[in-house]
């Protein structure tokens, strides 16, 4: 399937695969048909987290050229982050030269003013740091978004700015690559689904790095990843279960969230924070999600892999390859499928 | 709305009206995100709030600036939470000393507009986005009696706060029902630097004090559920004593 190579600006008119594990049918859509295509009483729960400009680019101290992104935060000045070398989103991560080795007490230059310090390297790859920037609170906000930017993706054609990758309804910045499912839902959308009778609610989650092309790292991705569900969202989610209702995750973040939350707590979604590295994939019996809006990603992919928790790999190949015929587009900046039982 | 325990972010918030709706805000046990160009005099209330026991953070940007919203989004749900309410207060009079219409530099609206207009819409699409997800939220528009009246040399100011009235009504139509509301407030004339500088021989015994305008628009954050959603209010509406 050939990925979307940008943004598009008319979500509603993106398209929408509808694939229903139950009948093992699918049936084609766009996304301004997703109020007839659920039902009232479903409960709908999207990720809010917004994406960080989480790609740095800077040196060292003796000017060797490196790439940072930012992976995970214990107190967001300290950060987990993958080191790259020269260049950029125009070489495959997998092709990427190795970044300069660093040791702790290094100083990375990464903006005027924005220095990072290396605090430990990790035993895993040489290329997984800890770090601790110089600024703290707004100016590091500020100043993040002054010199990063999103993580960026081989397929598109430019550099994506912040405001490429934010979902409408994105809130803390948790994310450090968007969480893309929620991209197609507008304000407007929002409000009318919420009109057709479905029940909206949120999380956050802080989505991660998908793929650093480095094996020792990708081996071990997902890293734990930090997730918070409001209390008005777990009472939420109690009703509708409690009534049968279908759940309806916007993403794999939102998956991850929710069925990390309930693994840890006998099947139950409890308000509050939590961490979560489970990884979802074939033979993973969702208990608290009945399905999801989500991309098109390839075989192969943790994404994809995901799936199969909700539908069987015959089905999503058949779906995928008569939509992929219809021209539908891949990726982050793609089409769509929900896949999601009719009963 | 009830601000207690609430995420607010002010803008225009290191003096004058803004200053004062920050510190009110922080005082009821709002979390305050304050956002002004000038980092000190913006530190000097940030630190005052903190020593009064308040929460405060203060966001060293440009409203006007065309890339400054996304890092006072991020900056301020990062340090405060979830922005329930916006406060757009930030604004620019244009020429100073002002001037009539046909000598005020075109690019001088243009500035008005940036400042006053477009800045505020683009910080209202990040975080009223996020409130209708939430199912609540309120976004303030500070206005002008300029808005509506013909005051001769107040063109560029004027019409941008015409158009920030106007923008206010459509966002409150378009938001119906979404349960973010959106109000446009008058706050009457104020013994402020703008002021000062708009009208520099006015008699400051006539003016308001602008700690007193902001314990109105309090009243009015408080009691908003009673207006039409993309009303425009005169702050006097809520002076103390007045129902």
């Amino acid at each position: 399937m050939k990925p979307a190579t940008w943004p598009r600006d008319t979500p509603l008119s993106e398209r929408l695969l509808r694939v229903d594990p139950t009948g093992g049918r699918w049936t084609h859509h766009v996304v301004g048909d997703l109020p007839d295509l659920l039902r009232p009483g479903d409960l709908v729960i999207a990720n809010d987290a917004a994406t960080i400009p989480a790609s740095l680019f800077g040196s060292t101290t003796v000017g060797e050229r490196l790439e940072v992104r930012l992976a995970t935060t214990s107190d967001e000045s300290t950060w987990q982050a993958v080191l790259f070398g020269e260049g950029d989103w125009h070489t495959r991560t997998e092709d990427r030269a190795a970044p300069p080795p660093v040791v702790p007490g290094d100083t990375l230059q990464l903006g005027d003013g924005l220095d990072a310090t290396i605090v430990a390297v990790d035993a895993r790859s040489p290329r997984l740091v800890t770090l601790r920037f110089s600024l703290e609170g707004a100016a590091l906000w500020t100043a993040l978004h002054r010199y990063g930017r999103p993580v960026q993706y081989a397929y598109v054609r430019d550099w994506l700015a912040t405001w490429h990758v934010q979902t409408a309804f994105a809130s803390r910045p948790w994310a450090v690559e968007m969480p893309s499912a929620g991209r197609p839902i507008t304000a407007s959308l929002l409000a009318s689904l919420r009109r057709s009778g479905v029940a909206i609610a949120r999380l956050t989650h802080a989505a991660g790095l998908s793929s650093t092309g480095d094996p020792a790292i990708d081996h071990v991705l997902p890293f734990p990843e930090r997730y918070e569900i409001p209390r008005e969202t777990a009472s939420a989610l109690a009703r509708a279960r409690a009534e049968g209702k279908r759940i309806v995750a916007v993403g794999t973040t939102v998956v991850r969230a929710l069925e990390g939350c309930a693994s840890e707590h006998a099947g139950e979604v409890v308000p509050g924070r939590g961490t979560t590295d489970l990884h979802i994939g074939e033979g993973f019996v969702p208990r608290v999600v009945d399905g999801l809006l989500t991309g098109l990603h390839e075989e192969g992919t943790s994404h994809r892999g995901l799936l199969h928790a909700f539908a069987s790999e015959p089905l999503l190949a058949g779906a995928w390859a008569d939509a992929e015929a219809r021209g539908y587009l891949a990726h982050e900046f793609g089409d769509h499928a929900l896949v999601l039982r009719a009963a | 709305m009830d601000v207690g325990d609430r995420a607010a972010l002010v803008t225009g918030a290191s003096r004058g009206l803004g200053e004062q709706i920050a510190r009110k805000l922080a005082a009821r046990g709002a979390r305050v995100a304050l956002v002004a160009r000038h980092e000190d005099e913006l530190a000097r209330v940030v630190d005052a709030i903190r020593s009064a026991g308040g929460v405060a953070h203060g966001i060293v940007a440009d409203v006007g600036e065309k890339r400054a919203p996304h890092a006072i989004a991020a900056a301020a749900a990062a340090l405060v939470g979830d922005v329930d309410l916006l406060v757009h207060n930030a604004s620019t009079l244009g020429h100073v000393p002002l001037r009539p219409l046909l000598e005020t530099d075109c690019e001088a609206l243009e500035e008005a507009l940036e400042i006053n207009v477009v800045g505020p819409l683009r910080l209202t699409k990040l975080l009223a986005g996020p409130m209708v997800l939430r199912g609540r939220g309120l976004v303030v528009h500070v206005t002008s009696d300029a808005s509506v009246a013909a005051y001769p040399g107040w063109g560029a100011y004027g019409a941008s706060k015409a158009a920030l009235d106007h923008m206010g009504r459509i966002l409150g139509a378009e938001l119906e029902g979404t349960g973010v509301r959106v109000v446009s407030v008058d706050p009457g004339e104020m013994r402020t630097r703008m002021h000062a500088d708009a009208i520099p021989d006015a008699d400051p015994a006539t003016l308001l004090d602008p700690a007193v305008v902001a314990d109105r628009i309090l009243r009015l954050v408080g009691n908003v559920e009673e207006l039409a959603t993309g009303a425009r209010v005169e702050a006097s509406a809520y002076a103390a004593g007045s129902s």
